[in-house]
């Protein structure tokens, strides 16, 4: 019976791309380049890196968005992964962590069975960290976080991984079914390849909100227990004193005398 | 089925302890949540959660550092974290007793078992937050000061009680403020470093409510099988008062045995930016800024480093920055305090020689 890993992944923005339109303070996102979520893109690496070494496993990476997220399938599918399925409704727009957890949480019971589901610990857009314990929670599976080492027993029932803490890490064992989510430090995503661009074998499904049969009044914006109250950009720190001097011991000592002066050293 | 608000009272801090030592966020929190307490009403507590086993000492500690009370739960099968027992003792706990807010630290740990317990009582979480208010007064200060919100439209006198709780996002290009507003408790993990202690008050006492909790083995499905602290030197950023940062600049990885002389002469830590770290020439653990660690140092030096939105938005609070950058173009110099714009592999080793001479050279300053 083939082993089934379920990735939770997100399209986001490259926020290192982003700028400030200094006049109205508001983010400008045309021309910012949408990504596979690099903290997802270490749990896709980790799915395929199980379904190099183990016969009969089945990749399915799943994600909520718009249609333009489908794009980001068809990476995961040229990197290697079998199936895409993008949730894609206006029913679930503007959805907090607790709605987008609902909403993936019944796209997962729409797949089926599976043995492992993975995703990124968090994303770059809004580094909540919290979508993947929140369907774990709602599908009643234990789950390891921060996951940077994974090794798993031949019969596919046992998973042993290194959970990364501040100042070391946890040595965790977990039985399959589990959640895990993946840090930077666990592998290097693989780059798309030809072959898999071009499998016919390999679909995207696209689902509503009716597909996957979730509860409307637990998806969305009006639905979610949080929402925004204001949003705003920060303040540029007044620019402070640029120093002259003519060598860099004149520049050390002015430095010295004005931090002096300040009575912060 | 509505929540009844006004059965929620209080203020919980999970008081985060690893190994029966607390968190240094967690007495951050717990001056947060006494702040915020007494602007929620008189008769609002701030109460520190702690969960685990066979740590009654860190009860002392609580009181000391700010909490009316202390809500103990210890049982064997929690003498470690694991997220199943944690999360179902918090929970049940939660359902019994009602906070109104819970705030736990930003922590490998916290952000592991806040979502749970958050998604267990269908309420709102919100991540990360740097900055929590009560009072719509306090709130329009605080953007008037440091944001480019437009406060006319908020009610300085505003009598909502209900947390605002204030994130960076989009990697610090944006801030947002989240509300809770239809469900409690409400929930937040904060960064640590960001929020103040109080003073510890010697011999400060309180009620302790001992919780006993309802768990089996069979609750927790994970097995941990060991702990490693890592040898190398622990790096405590957030509890630096000087910060030696290295950036790109440095052009390769033995540029922070400099740093590292710097910050030894300084008494400082080493810090560095994502590029470096990204470039293999120093730990993540080192990294300052939005995807590593946010600091608020007396004096942060950033050496080479060039100022992208992400760095800034670890260190911009520090109270005094310093930059010594080649380019004088450098974002980094629209932060900084004092900027030097020259090769920091001839400005820092000046700085370490006339480092022990600064108050002479102060005095000599005074004195023309």
């Amino acid at each position: 019976m083939a082993f089934k890993i379920i990735v939770c992944a997100k399209q986001v923005p490259d926020t290192n791309e982003i700028k400030i339109n200094p006049e109205t303070g508001t983010l400008i996102r045309d021309g910012v380049p949408s990504i596979l979520n690099p903290d997802d893109a270490n749990a896709v690496e980790l799915a395929l890196d199980i379904k190099d070494k183990y016969d009969d496993v089945h990749v399915t990476v799943v994600t909520m968005g718009p249609p333009q997220a489908q794009d980001m399938l068809f990476e995961c599918l040229a990197m290697g992964c079998d199936e895409g399925i993008l949730v894609s409704d206006r029913a679930v727009g503007g959805s907090d962590t607790w709605a987008t957890s609902n909403a993936i949480s019944a796209a997962i019971r729409k797949i089926g069975e599976f043995d492992l589901i993975l995703a990124g610990r968090q994303a770059i857009d809004g580094d909540t960290a919290q979508v993947g314990p929140q369907i774990a929670e709602k599908m009643d599976l234990p789950q390891v976080t921060y996951v940077k080492k994974f090794a798993i027993t031949d019969d596919m029932k046992t998973i042993t991984v290194e959970r990364a803490l501040e100042d070391g890490h946890e040595v965790i064992e977990i039985q399959t079914p589990c959640m895990l989510t993946a840090i930077k430090e666990l592998n290097t995503p693989r780059y798309m390849n030809i072959a898999g661009i071009y499998n016919p074998d390999k679909k995207i499904t696209v689902w509503n909100a009716a597909d996957i049969e979730v509860d409307l009044t637990t998806v969305g914006l009006k639905a979610s227990p949080t929402n925004v109250f204001r949003s705003f950009t920060p303040k540029p720190k007044g620019k402070g004193m640029m120093l002259a001097g003519d060598t860099e011991k004149d520049l050390a000592k002015d430095l010295l005398i004005r931090l002096k002066d300040k009575h912060v050293i | 089925m509505a929540t009844n608000f006004a059965d929620y009272k209080n203020i919980w801090v999970y008081a985060e302890q690893r190994q029966g030592k607390l968190m240094n966020v967690a007495l951050e929190l717990i001056g947060e949540g006494r702040r915020l307490s007494r602007d929620i009403s008189e008769d609002t507590k701030v109460c520190a959660l702690l969960v685990g086993n066979e740590i009654d000492h860190l009860a002392q500690e609580c009181f000391e550092y700010g909490a009316d009370e202390v809500i103990m739960i210890q049982d064997e099968l929690l003498a470690n974290y694991t997220t199943d027992g944690y999360a179902k003792v918090i929970y049940d706990a939660i359902v019994e007793m009602k906070p109104e807010i819970v705030i736990y630290g930003a922590t490998h740990i916290g952000r592991d078992l806040a979502p749970r317990v958050a998604a267990r009582c269908n309420t709102g979480l919100t991540a990360d937050c740097t900055r929590l208010d009560i009072k719509v007064s306090n709130y329009i200060e605080y953007n008037k000061a440091n944001t480019t919100l437009n406060t006319d439209t908020l009610d300085p006198n505003d009598p909502d009680t209900g947390i605002k709780q204030t994130r960076p996002a989009f990697g610090g290009n944006l801030m947002a403020t989240i509300i809770c507003p239809r469900t409690r408790p409400q929930m937040s993990t904060v960064r640590p470093g960001v929020m103040q202690k109080i003073e510890r008050m010697e011999g400060a006492t309180g009620e302790i409510i001992n919780v006993k909790p309802e768990i089996s083995a069979s609750d927790i499905r994970t097995k941990l099988v060991e702990i490693v602290k890592h040898a190398k030197e622990l790096v405590s950023l957030t509890d630096a008062e000087i910060i030696c940062s290295g950036g790109r600049g440095l052009g390769d990885a033995s540029g922070f045995e400099l740093i590292k002389e710097f910050a030894d002469k300084v008494g400082g830590v080493v810090g560095s930016s994502r590029a470096a770290v990204d470039a293999g020439w120093i730990d993540h653990s080192h990294q300052v800024g939005q995807t590593g660690t946010t600091v608020k140092p007396k004096i942060y030096f950033a050496c080479g480093i060039s100022g992208a939105i992400q760095h800034l938005a670890g260190m911009q609070t520090s109270d005094i920055i310093v930059a010594i950058n080649k380019d004088p173009d450098a974002p980094i110099f629209e932060v900084a305090d004092f900027g030097i714009v020259g090769d920091l592999y001839k400005v820092i080793p000046e700085i370490i020689k006339e480092w022990d001479n600064a108050e002479e050279l102060h005095d000599h300053a005074m004195a023309k």
